[in-house]
């Protein structure tokens, strides 16, 4: 099986956001980048399909800076074969670019699957992997908590509002990943080794300019400062009295 | 002008409550561009297009099909992609729910067009204007959409619906046949009944205050005497108390009801940023420094068990008399 997972470095979940001088981006000074969460389930999914089936090759994609390489070289060492790095100095907010940048890569590699995670969490599109499905004209399930591959085919699950739907396709097709999907591994001191010495090519990409234009990026408005209704148990009526006649939410 | 056409969701043949919010912010929208409302619903035989007038649209399609019960992808996509393709459109805009999320991405790339996600507010201003929140609510966009059309998609109860009456002329469009590369076979454990934490305006959630899974009885009962969701936090998901569905913060979901109650949650900046457009938030916790105090509006301090069981009895009672 050959498969591909695409990813994207991410500011850790725990860092701070604070804005950039240009009011449009965020201050990347002191701020840790990662291999985004839900990218982790897709790679591991990838992985363990290739050693259910024995053989195959997982290849990491990424559209990013050249500090992109780290992210991908973090797949590799979690135990995919090798990556693709896909150059851009700059990624816009616009998802359709860099799903076209993605899928011009990924048509002609014989891939059977193409993973993603369902959404990056920067900019939390949700988008890039549905749209490289479309421009490849692949089957696609999207948010997928449960993944069954056998006989060129695949089952799975998504969790919907109030139900789990059950989408069923032929191979090749794209992926995306939630969380519930797997564990993801933690990448051992041999594989981050073995990394190092794992193929990663690094190309331009032509990226056009999208239709979105960023006005402004802030930080969210702090919330007023609530109060202490009491303590305990008898503090109750006071609260539901609060949340009907002031907050008028009851 | 361009008209706006807002891409509306069914479960087993009715609309969703969503759709009204999505109305409602097309309405304001097309007003502001000077255009029509269109709304397009795709379900099953016998799914009505009846009432939506109410909500501001000017004319409603229905593309009815006993194929389209579920949500086909492929098809949706077609479909929806076909009328935007034979109107006059300046805005496609949906609700961000799970079929949301796959059907924007799906429509934007056969129109060509520019996306953008579980946007909280959408105005017009010479251009369409959206404001989205990114890094999980820790930073909020404001994005200029420049393409024509564009794709938007509306995060759950970020807007009001409101009534504004309009034709609401219902015409038949066919649903668009061609190949489906994948096929929604079945919903699982169906309940309609229930809440999603995303959709919900009143959302009860419950971390490792509680101790145990058992526990969550009585958060169950606060949120059934509220009539709101039931949510949890990560650690209490990550332990298997839970379910991820029910998840609220980064890497689950985020929400906007008017009323959150965190029950035993200490608040870590992930949970924060998940709950940050809630309307009004209630913490109940027994320390008194615990950053989820930081953000309430409401809070009390003290032992979560004698305090949830109370709380549930005084509001059973305000909804009773």
């Amino acid at each position: 099986m050959k498969i591909a997972v695409c990813v994207k470095r991410v500011p850790d979940s725990e860092a701070r956001i604070k804005i950039g001088a240009d009011k449009t981006s965020i201050d990347e000074g002191g701020v840790k980048f990662v291999l985004n969460p839900y990218d982790e389930y897709a790679v591991e999914e990838a992985l363990k399909l290739k050693e259910a089936a024995g053989s195959g090759e997982v290849v990491i994609v990424s559209v990013g800076s050249e500090a992109a390489q780290e992210t991908i070289r973090t797949a590799l060492a979690m135990g995919a074969d090798k990556g693709v790095l896909l150059k851009a100095d700059s990624v816009g907010l616009d998802p359709l670019p860099v799903a076209r940048a993605l899928a011009a890569e990924l048509k002609d590699g014989g891939y059977d699957l193409v993973l993603f995670g369902k959404l990056a969490s920067d900019d939390y599109s949700h988008a890039v992997g549905v749209m490289v499905a479309e421009l490849l004209e692949l089957p696609c399930a999207s948010a997928v908590t449960k993944l069954e591959i056998a006989d060129g085919k695949g089952r799975a699950e998504r969790e919907i509002e109030g139900g789990v739907e059950v989408v069923e396709f032929a191979l090749p097709a794209v992926v995306t990943a939630d969380k519930g999907l797997n564990e993801p591994r933690y990448p051992a001191l041999r594989g981050i080794m073995m990394a190092k010495k794992k193929p990663l090519e690094v190309k331009d990409a032509a990226l056009d300019a999208g239709g979105i234009e960023v006005v402004q990026l802030t930080l969210p408005a702090e919330r007023k400062e609530g109060r202490i209704v009491g303590e305990g148990a008898d503090a109750v009526p006071a609260l539901v009295d609060a949340l009907r006649n002031e907050a008028k939410v009851l | 002008m361009a008209n706006v056409i807002a891409v509306l969701e069914q479960r087993d043949g009715t609309l969703k409550r969503v759709s009204h919010e999505v109305l409602t912010a097309a309405r304001t929208l097309a007003d502001a561009m000077g255009g029509e409302v269109h709304a397009l619903v795709i379900g099953p035989s016998g799914v009505s297009g009846d009432g939506l007038g109410d909500y501001g649209a000017d004319k409603v399609f229905v593309a009815a099909d006993d194929a389209l019960a579920l949500y086909q992808s492929d098809r949706y996509a077609a479909t929806a992609a076909e009328i935007v393709q034979g109107g006059d459109y300046g805005v496609v805009i949906l609700s961000a729910t799970a079929m949301g999320k796959d059907l924007a991405p799906r429509l934007a790339a056969r129109l060509g067009c520019s996306l953008a996600t579980d946007v909280t507010a959408i105005q017009y201003d010479g251009g369409v204007v959206v404001t989205r929140p990114a890094y999980a609510g820790k930073a909020v966009y404001t994005l200029k959409l420049t393409g024509a059309p564009s794709v938007v998609s509306l995060r759950p109860n970020a807007v009001a619906p409101q009534e504004k009456a309009k034709a609401g002329s219902v015409e038949a469009a066919s649903a668009a046949s061609g190949p489906a590369r994948s096929t929604t076979a079945e919903v699982k454990q169906p309940d309609s009944a229930a809440l999603d934490v995303a959709e919900a305006s009143v959302v009860v959630s419950g971390g490792r205050g509680l101790k145990e899974a058992e526990h969550f009885k009585l958060i169950e009962d606060l949120a059934a005497a509220v009539g709101g969701a039931v949510g949890a936090s990560r650690a209490v998901v990550d332990a298997g108390w839970r379910s991820h569905a029910e998840q609220v913060g980064q890497t689950g979901k985020t929400v906007s009801p008017s009323l959150y109650f965190a029950v035993g949650i200490s608040g870590a900046i992930q949970h924060l940023a998940g709950i940050r457009t809630a309307k009004v938030i209630v913490a109940i916790n027994k320390d008194a420094d615990a950053p989820i105090f930081k953000v309430a509006d409401y809070g009390i301090v003290g032992d979560l068990f004698e305090i949830v069981p109370r709380l549930t009895e005084e509001i059973k009672k305000v909804k009773e008399g």
